[in-house]
């Protein structure tokens, strides 16, 4: 298939392997920070190709995985409110809050629909005048921009019953919130290709400034990833911590525009909470006031008992040192025992993009 | 149909048992599906399963599968025909050669006796192709919401032949793994149509009754180990069925296995693995080593077969498990599907 298999070809494959092999004075450790390079690095067998040269650990960039138990407990009883049409990526469905999943919701009568795009969730307000659609609203920059252009249209649309719940995030300070804690050595960052397609690539530019290590900016085909692990030991071999565009088909500079001022129009940025790293500052994005009528916090009460306590099993959920790199899935005490993908325990087992469910389907942990 | 008769939509009425309910299988049922054990219309089927000289034809099997496939009209299919080739394919997985059906419908109240009668009209078109007859049928009606439109069990009756022993635990180390072509159209086509996604070209489901295929495999080597038809779950689901059953390890290269393009391109898309994708109209076989060549050339001879491919092999590493070999040569688990794929956030 054109665009794809150009991408996957052995041959040019075991040629970079060969050069990273050349290039690499010691062996290093880089973060991937995207959910998606980590499937696509198991799905491939990638890590097995550059064991020796490459350590790899995986990051904090798996939506769903880094939305706090607060806010997934909240969104399953918001599904629960009489009248509200939840409207939600795939992904989210099956994800396990403290004592239910919107899965679990919606077998008891909620009603929770799984969409491609915030479009479609605008499309299902106007289809039912008398529910009011909420819109789960997770992912990182990637994601916003319709997301915004939803509340644009609706608001245009004078539509009154379409509201989102942002738990949106941004990946910049999930980032610096990693390195700071300093848990983990990080030689350089492979940065994630659909954020950067938004944000730009000068968006990283703080990696080198600020902490002195490399970033390449990846995509999601193996030979992109691969390209970009060699763009990261040339920087390391020269001694020069620098952001290479190895995406340049899909990223620029200065990124898209148009999606930056949608997202500036209609979110704030604030603090946030996220699984594992706690609270960061300016790492949240919210719906602005002038947008308020939209918002799903302000403008439906969810009931007050939402919030569980954790259960036992729960509580022993590492999910948040897998999000940190401090904890690979089959370090875990619950990973393959109490916690499978069929029965999940925490987020990271249940995402396509997160790390216990990419190392269990792929079977990093027997191969 | 006279108008005066019957209404054009489905009334609880119609399976009250009366009057309606009569008009209906006569001018519905029977008009289509007629033969001459179905149109006694006696409160069971005599079936023959003996040859000419009143011995048994083999092993008798029996089966049955329900139908609740939204959208009941797809792409390559409908409710109608996919009710037949479920079953059909179930018998023919072991070996057996499919001869009844019976055919029950829950019918919610409200459906369009037009779309009826074409699922009707499909289904027996379809059965008559696969040279099985449907014999016995119910019609129930229920409360409009009760229902999605129409679901449908089909069971099935068969006879395996003598010499013919097909069973998952029969794969064994060494054994050639055989699929009869490109994996992943029906589970795509239905999926696209049911969103409401839109691609340039159409996915058309697979959906085939593969008795035919079955029979010339059978014909060239008596002796095949495994046949399995990777529904729900897809290819690697199925595979691990086997290797799970067989306590053997598969090992099965990417490369090889048939993918249509527009599947593959609406799977990337959509974040989706063809290899859990459904399928109607496949089948996967484990045969002996020796006879791979000939039963390959069977199944590429035959339409439902031309894109049959040598996808890997059973070996004795890794028991239970399946291994695929990437495109770029490397090796991973291909594990179960666990839940339904959903796609992707970003």
């Amino acid at each position: 298939m054109r665009y794809t298999d150009e991408y996957r070809d052995p041959q040019a494959a075991r040629r970079l392997i060969d050069e990273i092999g050349r290039t690499t004075l010691a062996p290093f450790s880089i973060m991937e920070f995207c959910g998606g390079h980590t499937h696509a690095i198991m799905r491939y067998g990638i890590r097995q190709m550059l064991e020796g040269h490459v350590h790899m650990l995986s990051g904090p960039g798996c939506p769903v995985c880094v939305t706090a138990d607060v806010d997934i407990d909240r969104v399953i009883a918001l599904a629960t409110v009489p009248g509200v049409m939840v409207a939600t990526f795939g992904d989210m469905i099956r994800v396990p809050g403290t004592r239910s999943s919107l899965q679990q919701a919606r077998a008891t009568g909620a009603d929770v629909r799984i969409v491609y795009s915030a479009l479609d969730a605008l499309e299902l307000a106007q289809q039912n005048p008398d529910a009011s659609v909420v819109m789960l609203g997770i992912g990182f920059e990637t994601t916003v921009p319709t997301v915004a252009a939803s509340v644009i249209q609706a608001q245009e649309m004078g539509l009154t019953n379409y509201f989102v719940y942002s738990m949106h995030k941004l990946t910049e300070p999930a980032t610096r919130g990693i390195l700071d804690a300093g848990e983990v050595h990080l030689d350089a960052v492979l940065g994630p290709g659909h954020v950067s397609a938004i944000t730009g690539w000068g968006m990283w530019e703080f990696l080198p400034r600020d902490y002195g290590i490399p970033c390449a900016i990846s995509g999601f085909e193996p030979l992109d990833i691969l390209q970009a692990v060699l763009d990261i030991a040339r920087a390391l071999r020269d001694g020069e911590p620098r952001v290479s565009n190895s995406y340049r088909r899909g990223v620029t500079a200065e990124g898209n525009a148009v999606a930056q001022s949608l997202v500036a129009r209609v979110f704030s940025v604030d603090a946030a909470e996220w699984r594992g790293l706690g609270e960061i500052p300016d790492s949240g994005l919210w719906l602005r006031p002038e947008y308020q009528a939209f918002d799903a916090r302000a403008a439906i009460e969810i009931p007050e008992d939402a919030i569980a306590e954790p259960s036992p099993e729960r509580r022993a959920c590492r999910c948040g040192e897998v999000l940190r790199g401090v904890m690979t899935p089959p370090e875990c005490p619950l990973y393959d025992k109490l916690c499978t993908p069929a029965t999940p325990i925490g987020p990271c087992m249940v995402s396509a993009e997160g790390s216990c469910a990419a190392y269990y389907r792929y079977g990093g942990s027997i191969i | 149909m006279p108008q005066d008769a019957m209404s054009d939509v489905i009334l609880m009425a119609h399976g009250s048992g009366g009057k309606l309910s009569h008009d209906l299988v006569e001018r519905v049922f029977i008009k289509h599906l007629s033969n001459p054990i179905l149109n006694s219309l006696e409160d069971a089927a005599a079936i023959d399963l003996t040859d000419g000289n009143g011995q048994l034809r083999g092993q008798p099997v029996f089966t049955t599968d329900s139908f609740v496939i939204q959208p009941i009209f797809f792409p390559g299919g409908d409710i109608g025909k996919l009710s037949v080739c479920g079953t059909v394919n179930d018998l023919s997985m072991q070996g057996a050669i499919p001869l009844y059906l019976s055919s029950g419908f829950i019918l919610e109240e409200g459906l369009p006796l037009r779309d009826l009668e074409t699922i009707v009209a499909s289904l027996a078109v379809t059965a008559r192709g696969a040279g099985v007859q449907v014999v016995a049928g119910d019609t129930k009606v229920v409360e409009h919401g009760s229902a999605d439109q129409v679901f449908i069990n089909t069971a099935g009756i068969g006879v395996v032949p003598p010499g013919v022993h097909i069973a998952a635990k029969r794969a064994r180390p060494g054994d050639v793994v055989l699929v009869s072509g490109a994996v992943g159209d029906h589970g795509l086509a239905i999926m696209t149509q049911r969103e409401g996604l839109r691609f340039e070209s159409p996915l058309q489901s697979d959906c085939a009754p593969l008795n035919d295929l079955v029979r010339a495999m059978l014909d060239v080597c008596p002796d095949i180990h495994v046949l399995r038809d990777p529904t729900r779950g897809g290819l690697a689901t199925t595979l691990n069925e086997i290797a799970e059953a067989a306590q053997t390890g598969i090992a099965i290269r990417e490369m090889a296995v048939p993918v249509h393009e527009p599947v593959r391109a609406a799977s990337e898309i959509l974040g989706l693995d063809p290899l859990y994708v459904a399928n109607e109209g496949k089948l996967i076989a484990i045969v002996p080593p020796a006879k791979a060549g000939i039963v390959l050339a069977a199944m590429r001879a035959h339409p439902l077969g031309r894109e049959a491919a040598h996808v890997g092999g059973v070996v004795s590493d890794h028991p239970g498990r399946v291994v695929l070999e990437t495109v770029l040569g490397t090796r991973r688990l291909l594990d179960m599907l666990v839940a339904e794929q959903l796609p992707r956030i970003c």
